[in-house]
């Protein structure tokens, strides 16, 4: 039945193959005659590259082929990795080459490819390409990148400032000049790699029956890859195909186009056999982008009863050595300050600085954990400092729910405004409170200081523009099997997109989900797309999918209307058979209608309808969708170990109209399990000759099953009047608001030593010397 | 060089297959046998996605190399369903949503199912330390563990 589906939390239709070990994943394409890829990586943050020499790694008996830039150049339309969104914010272009030439710029560029019988001879001889570096002076850190006396992390370029802005509005220099309070406070946010369980890997494939050169990437973006290397090689549209085999996780840096996927695709046609590249997790650390150093300066002006009057500060932020995505990260950041409060009047300078740093673009929350951990911080010195509640002081500045919609006076990156659609933030708050039972929280703390214990409870707010267009493209369409097919731009990389976008699909039309299959991420079944991130697919792709299959039932009981004889008001859909209702022997199967529609030779369309069962739709979105929510943790620190546990966690969040609840709970859980290994554990460390020093997912600290507690969930389901179903994204509120709650409660635990802690992660060794520092 | 002879067991079938003799065991599964439902995640041991059980014994398989399971008995994801119909542990990660991606699946269906043969009434903490050798980054955990508790309870009765 229609309309029957939608809310329920149906089982994932990806489950039974990922269950049973037939998923798909890109290591798993065994083509005949492969050849596998290793990649030689520069050793040095900073050379000049004098030269290459292939002697001994060619002398590897396996060794097929070993391309280094000059190799390639004859072979492609240009020879930089040119995709950085567009900005007036920039001061220098920084594009990554396909391969290193005359200078290397952070350990892990690409500066040659080896194509091997096996992946161990090819990474063997990788290791005996001899590079010939001359070592130049690296820049580690962004603060003193942007030192006059720095070094360049590009020889010759006039300065590390790769980009320069400031958002601002409201009356500053009034808001300050009028204050009762003024409270500084300097962070220095870390967020590290995106870690998913599969590293990065493509495959290579020339197909020469079609003249097609097909690359299954893992990748969060086909379409655009798809759209570079047409670019890079400069040949037709038709003569390339992407595909996005089953994702073992994203999170963010898989959206970049790689040095990898040309080198890949290139090296297939130039060997003339498929080419397969599988990362290994210690390129993960070195050559996947990262999030990784903000260092935020702030001021927050309060009246006498704790309102915000106005927020300012400078933020630097780290770019790495190169362009990888734009200047997004730090744009996210500084839109997303003012959040869910009201702050009248607002102005952050942010300078990106070039390091000598595998190059920076999103990681799940992409900015936006940054952005709420300064705000949240801010109010927990403005509570200190009035010696106010801090839940209080946040109550007294969310925005009102009949304030909504609320318009930021902040335009976003593509220079729409930011309105806030739906909500009520106090509320969302107030029950995140309630779960955890914060009223109770200090008699609890009482009882376990009397014994040696120390608890601290903390709570974060956070907002997210979610749904991102422009659009996501679907087309649906009926055949004569009696199956519905879904093709999409969207891609699934884990969150159960497909299930998705079949429950979407299934209860419009009125079909079973059984009767559908879904195919997400290939270029050629479908045109155009944008892909996974942002938290856009059930905004984008879910409307295109609803709208689209309000036109398949409607084509469908037009069709069956003509075939039984009958008014299509009398009409039902029940699994893949429309009946009249009442009368059950009056049906068709909408296999045999589509069979019609497909029409014969000769015979006309019955009805004179177009032919075919299918619609297309791009469902357009200019604004974002506000989702937002509140986070609360209760921890208990071992003031002798440092060690952190997390006793109680609750996330309160409105993402509007769940379409699978079960997959909505998933979503929050895995976000907030990254956000607190971003609190309390995760760390990619450089020393200052810009050499990473945690390449192994030990070093680096993912968190595992025994540090992340059970969370619970508070689901507030708001509709936002932007698409006809009513949903926002719901893909990065776990991990945003993560690091701003916990930090806060470890805080608070150590209330009795005065620490106070403005810096991610806080390690167990940061917090016994921040423990040691205030008793000295 | 000669490539290695290895007969071993597999879910309980004979096999022989030839290998390298510096080739991991997670290798000659996957590339050898093509056996791929053994993911590699990491080739460290940090992350347990290549986890199988040699004669029961769980191990993660990029750190064994493959001449070493002459004689032995492996058990694999391959080897978890009966046909079509799905082990306990399966059937309670599909109905609870305990996986996303799945990458990480295999190797936590397997160290679950040796945690279930040692202990079938594990507590949450429990499973949750059993399982600290198998990263997962899009769970949280939470389902994997509500899952795990569900499927040793059907297990019992």
């Amino acid at each position: 039945m229609a309309g029957d589906l939608l809310g329920k939390p149906i089982p994932r239709i990806e489950d039974r193959p990922l269950l049973t070990g037939r998923g798909r994943f890109v290591d798993d394409i065994h083509l005949p005659g492969m050849v596998h890829a290793a990649i030689v990586r520069s050793p040095l943050a900073h050379a000049r590259l004098r030269g290459l020499h292939r002697g001994r790694a060619a002398a590897v008996e396996g060794v097929v082929a070993i391309l280094a830039a000059a190799d390639l150049e004859p072979h492609l339309a240009t020879t930089t990795l040119s995709v950085g969104l567009p900005s007036k914010a920039y001061r220098l272009v920084v594009d990554r080459p396909v391969l290193a030439t005359d200078e290397v710029r952070y350990v892990g560029e690409p500066v040659a490819i080896i194509i091997a019988r096996s992946r161990y001879i090819a990474e063997d001889a990788a290791a005996l390409v001899d590079l010939d570096l001359e070592p130049l002076p690296a820049v580690s850190d962004a603060r003193l990148a942007l030192r006059p006396e720095a070094p360049r992390a590009h020889s010759g370029a006039a300065t590390n400032v790769v980009a320069e802005f400031t958002m601002a509005y409201g009356d500053l220099d009034g808001a300050f000049a009028s204050a009762a309070h003024i409270v500084r406070t300097s962070l220095l946010q870390h967020r590290g790699v995106s870690h998913p369980i599969e590293c990065r890997g493509a495959v290579g494939h020339y197909d020469a029956v079609q003249d097609c050169l097909v690359l299954w990437s893992s990748t969060q973006a086909p379409h655009s890859h798809a759209r570079m290397l047409v670019k890079l090689l400069g040949c037709d549209e038709n003569r390339v195909r992407v595909v996005s085999p089953d994702v073992g996780g994203g999170f963010g840096p898989k959206l970049v186009f790689y040095q990898e996927d040309i080198l890949v695709a290139l090296a297939a046609r130039i060997v003339g056999a498929p080419v397969k590249w599988i990362e290994d997790r210690r390129e993960h650390f070195m050559a996947t982008t990262q999030e990784r150093d903000q260092h935020w300066d702030m001021e927050i002006a309060a009246d006498a009863t704790g309102r915000i009057l106005g927020v300012r500060g400078h933020m630097i932020h780290d770019h790495g050595a190169y362009t990888a995505r734009g200047i997004n990260l730090a744009q996210n950041s500084a839109q997303i300050v003012p959040g869910v409060y009201r702050v009248p009047a607002y102005e952050l300078r942010v300078t990106l600085a070039l390091t000598n740093r595998v190059p920076v673009s999103p990681v799940r929350g992409a900015g936006h954990p940054q952005g709420a951990f300064a705000m949240e911080r801010l109010l927990d010195r403005v509570a200190q400092e009035l010696g106010l509640d801090r839940a209080e002081v946040r109550r007294r500045n969310l925005i009102p729910p009949e304030a909504l919609p609320y318009r930021l006076p902040i335009k976003t990156r593509g220079g729409t405004e930011m309105i806030y659609d739906s909500g009520d933030y106090p509320a969302c708050q107030a029950a995140a409170l309630a779960a955890i039972d914060y009223d109770g929280f200090r008699a609890r703390q009482a009882t376990a200081r009397a014994e040696g214990r120390y608890l601290g409870v903390g709570i974060a707010n956070y907002m997210k523009g979610t749904g991102r267009g422009p659009f996501e493209s679907v087309t649906i369409r009926v055949g004569p099997s009696g199956r519905v097919s879904i093709y999409s731009g969207a891609t699934a990389i884990g969150q159960g997109t497909k299930t998705m976008l079949a429950q979407i699909c299934a209860d419009a039309i009125g079909v079973d989900v059984a009767r559908i299959t879904v195919v997400t991420g290939d270029t050629g079944t479908i045109a155009l797309g944008h892909g996974a991130a942002s938290s856009r697919q059930a905004v984008n792709a879910g409307t295109s999918v609803h709208l689209a299959a309000l036109a398949v039932r409607h084509k469908l009981l037009q069709a069956a209307a003509i075939h039984l004889e009958a008014d299509a008001t009398d009409l039902e859909i029940i699994g893949g058979t429309i009946r009249v209702k009442g009368v059950p022997a009056m049906a068709v199967g909408i296999g045999e209608l589509a069979d019609a529609l497909a029409g014969l030779p000769g015979y006309g369309i019955p009805g004179g309808l177009e032919p075919g069962v299918e619609a297309s739709r791009h469902a357009l979105f200019e604004a974002l969708t506000f989702a937002y929510g509140t986070t609360a943790a209760e921890v208990e620190v071992d003031i002798e170990t440092g060690a952190v546990a997390i006793r109680r966690y609750v996330v309160a969040h409105d993402s509007g109209m769940m379409i699978n609840p079960m997959m909505v709970d998933g979503q929050i859980l895995g976000g907030a399990a990254h956000g607190i290994g971003n609190a309390l554990y995760e760390w990619m460390g450089y020393d200052a000759a810009a050499q990473p020093v945690t390449t192994t997912s030990a070093e680096y600290l993912v968190p595992g099953a025994p540090e992340i507690p059970r969370i619970e969930m508070v689901h507030i389901e708001i509709p936002t009047p932007h698409n006809p179903l009513g949903v926002k994204g719901v893909g990065e509120s776990g991990t945003i608001p993560a690091a701003a709650a916990v930090v806060s409660a470890v805080e608070d635990a150590l209330a009795p030593f005065c620490v106070r802690i403005g810096e991610t992660p806080i390690r167990p060794t940061r917090i016994l010397e921040l423990i040691a520092a205030s008793r000295r | 060089m000669a490539r290695a002879h290895v007969t071993t067991t597999i879910n309980g079938d004979v096999v022989d297959f030839l290998c390298e003799a510096d080739q991991t065991l997670l290798s000659a599964l996957r590339d050898e046998l093509r056996m791929t439902g053994t993911k590699e995640g990491c080739g460290t041991g940090d992350c347990g996605a290549c986890s199988v059980t040699i004669d029961g014994r769980l191990v993660c398989s990029c750190l064994v190399l493959a001449v070493e399971v002459e004689g032995k008995a492996i058990d694999t994801i391959e080897g978890m369903a009966d046909g079509e119909n799905l082990h306990p542990l399966q059937k309670k990660f599909l109905e609870h949503a305990a996986l996303q991606c799945g990458i990480c699946t295999p190797g936590i269906l397997i160290a679950a199912r040796s945690l279930l043969e040692r202990n079938p009434d594990p507590s949450e903490t429990e499973i949750r330390y059993w399982l600290a050798g198998n990263l997962c980054r899009c769970t949280g955990y939470h389902k994997i563990v509500e899952a795990v508790l569900d499927a040793a309870r059907e297990m019992r009765s």
